[in-house]
């Protein structure tokens, strides 16, 4: 106890202030907007980060699905019906060859009438990147023949098999991307402007409006969504364009799942209306359209685009169901689940199980948007 | 509480009334009616047309009258037990229903108490090993039943239960009890074949449940009661189940509300996948062909279904819950 401290005196001027001060690291964290703050949050959130890398992959790959896809979303191979995947191999006979596939030896098994493909491990057809192969109008604009991969010439290059018309999977699968990625996001704005509107009014408005508006979400609430969609994709009539069809099935997607949103909307704005800046901007004879959309809703923003994003993937399971029932999407337009309503009948699981494949990147992206989703909804509030 | 359940029987009225009115302006939608396509059939077969018959149906069935009236047909019918006529199969809809409400019945009612059954202690287990390796996995395969399409995970069980089982594939019995009277291989057949549906519709709902189950559980678990409970030497397992189980068990109750939805819609596309004799086929087929009065009158009946479903998880809450009873409204 004797090595007492020696004595100290800072030989530095004082500074008053220096408590106050903030280092700049400090300064950064504390002066962050609400928006960084959430990103700060979000980034330790690890696998809300991944899905939404994931996500913004598959949605880039939508701008460009002509050039990544190996062959034309119509294109038919008529030699090749059923082909089962091919593997990609490195090594051939113990050297590098590089990325090739196997060709397909085929026989028709007359006692199963059945087609029988196997790999001819004596043909070796190296795949070329970035190479010419099929025409295709990229987005219908101007013509083009580059591909990302194509087969070796005169040779095929089937990754996820054929269907039964010898088109390309992989190609169908990632066409058929654009159709469903857009559905769910075109379906989210719908019910993102309805439950606005819905929710805010009866938010601000509270009262016979409240119960109005209320009642109505617990009505289409306690329905069941899927036979009332599939009422509703019967009214489509059968001379509408693909195209129109497209939109009156978002459409209708969207009509149903607005509830959510609207009672996330309502419930936020009715505490939040009691709030002090509220009361202020009333008093200084604010429209309720502008206490709604200029004071109220950007700080709630942050939950309701999480909310919107939890709803993006019923609206694309919903898709997927209604066009395997026949009653969403028709196949000139192809989306996962046009591609899936191929696979109707338990023969294709029994023999062609590729043709389930499109399957994988539905259960990828809906898991993509839940996570990212949750990841959002915990961000929501940095201040916590 | 007399007066809570009063007061819930009174809000179904104007519900209900609500939902009749959409049904049927829905079934009203599409352009022309069940007899005009029937007619444009006929004659685009080349087959005569009995254009007094199809007249005397039309003004029997009011198809003439305008649009409310045809709607206060209905309506009334309804309350007097009359869903209407099948134009499709020429008979009462109450005849063609009948044996399928049963079967959609059993099926409802296997896949809810499935739902509990697994729920319940995966919830439970999750919620005490948090973040634990199972923990982890368990809260991915939830999400997994989650994200796969239903449809495709029943044409894959049915594959392997029919391969390594042997059981025969589609319908909820054996071809060769189909017509017999009921008897207890029958029963043992109508077992085999119910667990696939059960499961393929149940596994969305039980997903949700044991998320919502745990972040509940997680939720008491933390409260400060329980570390008092704990540090005064109460068992681990009696200080879970004795208040903080009940009070995350809200959920369960309420959740058949929104269960019975999604049972009804899952069960609708499984059954048309997996050929069932329940009523989703006949109801796309209903659709399908404008049959507007089966149509409209099974939508309508189960809206009323769930309708019915959230009117008893409601008062069940209540009889749980004194907060909700002495309140007279739901909180959620």
């Amino acid at each position: 106890m004797n090595d007492a401290l020696p004595h100290y005196v800072s030989p530095e001027p004082f500074d008053p202030g220096a408590i106050e001060a903030m280092t700049p690291a400090q300064e950064r964290f504390y002066m962050a907007s609400q928006w960084r703050m959430m990103w700060w949050k979000l980034k330790r959130h690890r696998l809300a980060v991944i899905s939404g890398a994931v996500l913004l992959a598959m949605y880039v790959s939508i701008l460009f699905s002509e050039f990544l896809a190996p062959y034309a979303l119509r294109t038919r191979h008529v030699d090749f019906i059923f082909a089962p995947p091919q593997a990609i191999h490195f090594f051939h006979d113990g050297h590098l060859v590089g990325p090739f596939v196997h060709g397909y030896d085929y026989r028709l098994d007359m006692h199963n009438l059945q087609r029988v493909y196997s790999e001819n491990t004596d043909v070796v057809q190296p795949l070329r990147f970035f190479c010419h192969g099929e025409r295709y109008f990229f987005w219908g604009l101007w013509e083009s023949d580059l591909h990302f991969v194509c087969p070796a010439k005169n040779g095929q290059f089937f990754l996820l098999g054929t269907d039964r018309l010898g088109r390309d999977m992989l190609s169908r699968i990632l066409y058929g991307a654009r159709i469903s990625l857009t559905v769910g996001l075109i379906g989210v704005a719908i019910s993102f402007t309805l439950g606005l509107f819905f929710g805010g009014i009866a938010g601000y408005y509270g009262g016979w409006v409240d119960m109005f508006i209320q009642r109505m979400i617990e009505v289409i609430q306690s329905f069941p969504h899927l036979p009332l969609w599939m009422a509703l994709s019967a009214i489509l009539p059968v001379t509408w364009s693909p195209l129109l069809v497209y939109f009156g099935i978002t459409l209708i997607l969207g009509m149903i799942e607005w509830t959510h949103l609207g009672r996330a909307v309502r419930s936020k704005l009715l505490a939040l209306r009691e709030e002090d800046f509220a009361t202020a901007a009333m008093l200084m004879g604010a429209s309720p359209r502008r206490i709604i959309a200029r004071h109220l809703l950007p700080s709630f923003m942050s939950h309701l685009i999480a909310t919107a994003t939890l709803s993006v993937p019923s609206m694309i399971l919903g898709e997927t169901a209604l066009s395997f029932l026949g009653l969403g999407l028709r196949p000139p337009i192809t989306s996962w689940g046009v591609l899936l309503s191929e696979a109707q009948n338990i023969n294709v699981v029994a023999l062609y199980p590729w043709l389930m494949l499109p399957v994988l990147p539905v259960i990828i992206m809906v898991l993509a948007f839940n996570f990212l989703g949750d990841g959002l909804r915990d961000a929501a509030d940095p201040y916590h | 509480m007399f007066g809570y359940i009063v007061h819930r029987l009174l809000i179904m009225i104007p519900t209900l009334i609500v939902i009749s009115i959409v049904i049927f302006t829905i079934i009203q939608l599409p352009p022309g009616d069940y007899f005009s396509t029937y007619v444009a059939e006929l004659q685009s077969q080349g087959e005569a047309v009995d254009l007094q018959k199809i007249a005397f149906l039309k003004a029997q069935y009011g198809f003439d009258k305008p649009v409310w009236q045809q709607y206060l047909y209905w309506v009334v019918g309804l309350l007097h037990g009359d869903m209407g006529y099948s134009f499709e199969y020429n008979l009462p809809v109450r005849d063609i229903v009948g044996d399928k409400l049963l079967l959609t019945f059993v099926v409802s009612f296997a896949t809810v108490v499935f739902t509990y059954l697994v729920a319940f202690p995966i919830g439970i287990y999750s919620a005490t090993h948090q973040y634990s390796w199972s923990d982890h996995t368990l809260t991915f395969l939830g999400f997994l039943g989650l994200a796969t399409p239903n449809f495709l995970l029943a044409l894959v069980l049915l594959y392997i239960a029919n391969v390594y089982f042997g059981i025969s594939i589609g319908g909820l019995m054996d071809p060769r009890y189909l017509d017999e009277p009921w008897s207890w291989g029958k029963v043992v057949s109508v077992l085999q074949h119910l667990w696939i549906p059960v499961v393929v519709i149940g596994l969305a709902g039980t997903a949700g449940m044991i998320r919502r189950l745990r972040a509940n559980l997680l939720d008491e678990l933390h409260k400060q009661y329980v570390v008092t409970a704990r540090a005064k030497g109460l068992p681990p397992f009696r200080a879970l189940m004795k208040y903080p189980l009940r009070m995350a068990l809200n959920p369960f109750i309420s959740d058949i509300g929104s269960l019975l939805p999604h049972i009804i819609s899952g069960a609708a596309v499984v059954s048309v996948v997996m050929s069932l004799p329940t009523t989703g086929p006949m109801l796309l087929d209903a659709l399908r062909s404008q049959d507007m009065y089966l149509a409209g009158s099974f939508l309508m009946f189960l809206a009323f279904l769930s309708v019915i479903g959230v009117f008893l998880s409601d008062l069940a809450l209540a009889a749980l819950d004194p907060r909700i009873r002495l309140r007279g409204g739901v909180t959620r």
